[in-house]
């Protein structure tokens, strides 16, 4: 434990084919970064060649028509050193709808004329007759707003799952079931993610809470996610762009085998005659290609560079059908992995959040997790989780449950004008925790005779760890 | 002065970074004796613990059980026995200071950037109740520095992590962080700051950020404090600055049950109980009541009385140097 002070530059550098997150204001967009892209952000069009090989956290400029990503300068200086004359209140401010001197084709020529966002905003200042006797307070605001629109520099930052969580509730909050990054915050801490833990994952929010999970996990354990339908969705995950060693210890296993699974009935050869299957289908459009390549045959055998043409086809076809071997041989291999990790029934812990009712879900998969294992479910409505609490205290197997929500209040901290942010988010979802135990009636060693007296069944039990120990 | 309790201890199973399956003496074990009641306990052989179902037999009832099961008590009543976890601990330490709970550790932990191989910086280090918490998340390759400047409380909490077998992730230093920072310079991925005036250790945390930077926080329950807090990061250069407040409901399930208002009989319509059975035919009433004069419903209701105020959590960004 010495030195971490070196900081290896080029992990904090951007290079193509990066997971990156664009920042502007308090707005994110995910991107990955690659030459000649496009990228639309903020009813803006850019192109991020220029930032690849600066650092993560960098600030750039968009020129308006060249779209190219310029570095400005860090630190970017007190530009509010402005005369510092202003009004005392609002008494003498009318609004006449004429304080403004520049008209909107003043601007957008100003604009063409690639004038800076900063020199606008002091134009736009300079024009301004009723600036000078606004409050201090009130200037502030205004150049705050201007800001805003003129001003178009955006930070790259290194994607986390604070950045994602927030990104996501902020842009697509359906996409994610209106799950709130304050209530993915106690999901990761319930559910006691860390790493050397196996953690199954049951989600429909586009990857984020599995991309999460695997960030607490740093690569070590395993995470198997259960998804529904024909594959896993993972583009939130992919966002976080993990090193390769973290795919390593993401296992997928489909929730319609569950019930196979429990029963002892899934055969991981039969899974091979499915995809085999799909294989078959897959090869359809090819066959007539393969068809007509025969009656080639038939009737050639005269040109020698025909002939050849044939040869490299057939070579192509032998070579795909190696490959959707190599895939099925894969796709069974991964499932076999599945299996033997959850045929143990001794995850750690079990984490949903998906936008099926949690009943099933939660009764269903809970019986591959160890006992005194800790589990959360995510719910955007509340009465599904009133349903899981009650079916849990029923059956047993879970204590301490707990239906939780949480409120998240932003404040705007300024000397003088310290207050809660005016909207904040109506609700980010319900919780329902809980711990596992054993649903065994006896777990104390050795089989007890019943209706034996409590005082006798300890003596009992103590010859009994005796004769264990001894032996 | 630094506290080393350095008896690593890999091999030892149960910890607070890593699963076990059975328990072992020397384990620390949570014992769950009912809704919302729980004790910790360290395993050794020999010994008992009374509980109010009875006595527990370390040597019988806990050592090579596993954990999650349910243990047969002195007096007939039963127990269960659970691996110990951050969030266990927090509600079952023992107080030496006013401790965070989880929720606010929770968000804490997500909005620091917290995961495996992350270095932290932590002032002051009260009960230990974060601390854990950082420990589970950094381990197994990340490094947790805290400063305590209370020597009682320094020393306490050095030994805690050293039973909990996390004292390899963990140094204690007793010292004023406002005076003499962290004790370490240039390798903090992340800051956290619990003190009673952050706005004088922002300059000590500054410099114990890696060059590249990381994130900060600081817990106040007063509004001034954070006011002075935000106006020294933006002095120190911190970007990003947001406070926020995080309230936790708990809802209580449970079935109420409604009493049906008597309209008196309807015009024709004689039986007054057929209307009222009409529109829930599914609740089922009440044995108790078979007037059906009333309407059982599952709800979830919040408690009477709730924490309304922990403290303001204050974030911020250190850029790059």
């Amino acid at each position: 434990m010495a030195d971490a002070v070196v900081d290896s530059d080029v992990e904090c550098r951007i290079s193509e084919g990066d997971y990156v997150v664009l920042k502007r204001g308090d707005v994110y967009k995910s991107v990955q970064v690659e030459r000649k892209k496009k990228i639309i952000f903020e009813k803006q069009w850019m192109f991020l060649d220029a930032a690849i090989g600066q650092l993560y956290g960098s600030t750039f400029d968009v020129d308006p028509g060249g779209h190219l990503g310029l570095q400005r300068p860090k630190s970017t200086g007190d530009d509010s050193a402005e005369a510092k004359e202003a009004g005392q209140d609002n008494r003498h401010i009318v609004d006449d709808g004429k304080s403004q001197k520049l008209t909107r084709d003043d601007i957008e020529s100003l604009k063409e004329q690639g004038m800076k966002g900063q020199e606008i905003i002091q134009q736009l200042i300079n024009n301004s007759t009723t600036f000078r006797d606004k409050t201090e307070f009130a200037q502030e605001k205004y150049i705050k707003k201007k800001k805003k629109k003129y001003e178009s520099n955006i930070t790259v930052l290194k994607p986390t799952s604070r950045i994602l969580a927030m990104m996501y509730h902020g842009r697509e909050p359906g996409k994610v079931c209106h799950l709130r990054y304050d209530t993915l915050a106690q999901m990761l801490t319930l559910g006691n993610i860390h790493a050397g833990s196996k953690i199954i994952v049951f989600e429909t929010c586009a990857g984020l809470v599995l991309g999460s999970v695997m960030e607490r996990m740093g690569g070590h354990g395993s995470v198997i996610q259960m998804y529904p339908g024909g594959g896993p969705v993972r583009a939130g995950m992919e966002s976080f762009g993990f090193p390769s060693h973290f795919h390593e210890t993401l296992h997928e296993f489909p929730l319609c085998k569950v019930n196979a699974l429990l029963s002892g009935t899934l055969n991981t050869d039969e899974k091979e005659t499915d995809p085999a299957n799909n294989g078959q289908s897959e090869e359809q459009p090819a066959a007539p290609s393969s068809g007509s390549s025969e009656s080639q045959s038939m009737e050639v055998s005269v040109d020698p560079a025909e002939a050849k043409k044939m040869e490299e086809r057939e070579k192509l076809r032998e070579q795909k059908a190696q490959e959707k071997r190599i895939r099925t041989e894969e796709k069974r291999k991964r499932l076999a992995a599945a299996v033997a990790l959850l045929e143990g029934r001794n995850a750690d812990g079990l984490v949903i959040a998906s936008r099926f009712h949690p009943c099933p879900v939660l009764l269903g998969l809970l019986r591959f997790v160890a006992p005194s294992r800790p589990f959360v479910v995510f719910c955007q409505y509340r009465e599904p989780l009133i349903e899981c609490y009650t079916k849990l205290r029923e059956q047993g197997g879970a204590i301490n449950l707990k239906l939780t929500d949480s409120w998240l209040r932003h404040y705007q901290v300024l000397p003088n004008r310290t207050h809660p942010v005016l909207l904040m988010s109506g609700g980010g979802g319900y919780l329902l925790s809980g711990i596992t135990v054993s649903t065994d009636v006896a777990t104390s060693g050795a089989p007890r005779k019943t209706g034996e007296p409590a005082a006798k069944r300890i003596k009992l039990d103590e010859i009994s760890s005796l004769s264990n120990s001894s032996a | 002065m630094q506290f080393i309790f350095n008896k690593v201890n890999h091999n030892c199973p149960m910890s607070f970074v890593e699963y076990s399956e059975l328990i072992q003496e020397g384990d620390v074990v949570i014992i769950f004796l009912g809704h919302d009641s729980m004790m910790p306990i360290k395993v050794e052989s020999g010994a008992q613990t009374q509980t109010r179902y009875g006595a527990i037999r370390h040597s019988t009832d806990l050592i090579g059980r596993r954990f999650g099961s349910k243990v047969t008590c002195s007096k007939g009543g039963w127990v269960y026995v659970l691996h110990p976890t951050p969030e266990l601990w927090t509600v079952n330490l023992p107080h030496r200071t006013q401790i965070l709970y989880t929720t606010d550790i929770a968000n804490i932990t997500l909005m620091l950037d917290l995961k495996p191989g992350s270095v932290v910086c932590e002032s002051g280090t009260g009960s230990g109740s974060l601390s854990h918490a950082i420990l589970r998340t950094i381990a197994p390759n990340g490094h947790l520095h805290t400063v305590e400047f209370h020597a009682q409380r320094a020393e306490k909490a050095a030994q805690e992590f050293s039973d909990h077998k996390v004292g390899h992730l963990v140094t204690v230093r007793n010292q004023d962080v406002c005076k003499d920072g962290f004790g370490v310079v240039g390798i903090a991925d992340a800051v956290f700051l619990d003190i009673p005036s952050p706005w004088e250790a922002i300059i000590h945390a500054k410099k114990a950020f890696k060059p590249r930077g990381g994130r900060l926080c600081s817990f106040s329950p007063c509004i001034e404090q954070v006011q002075r807090t935000c106006e020294s990061l933006l002095d120190h250069g911190f970007k990003e600055i947001c406070t926020l407040e995080v309230l936790q409901r708990v809802h209580d399930v449970r079935s109420v049950t409604l009493s049906l208002p008597d309209f008196g009989p309807e015009e024709g319509e004689t039986d007054s109980t057929k209307i009222t059975s009409d529109p829930a035919p599914e609740d089922v009433p009440p044995a108790a009541n078979p007037s059906y004069s009333s309407v059982t419903c599952k709800t979830a209701t919040p408690p009477r009385e709730m924490a309304g105020h922990t403290g303001y959590l204050t974030f911020a960004t250190k850029p790059r140097d």
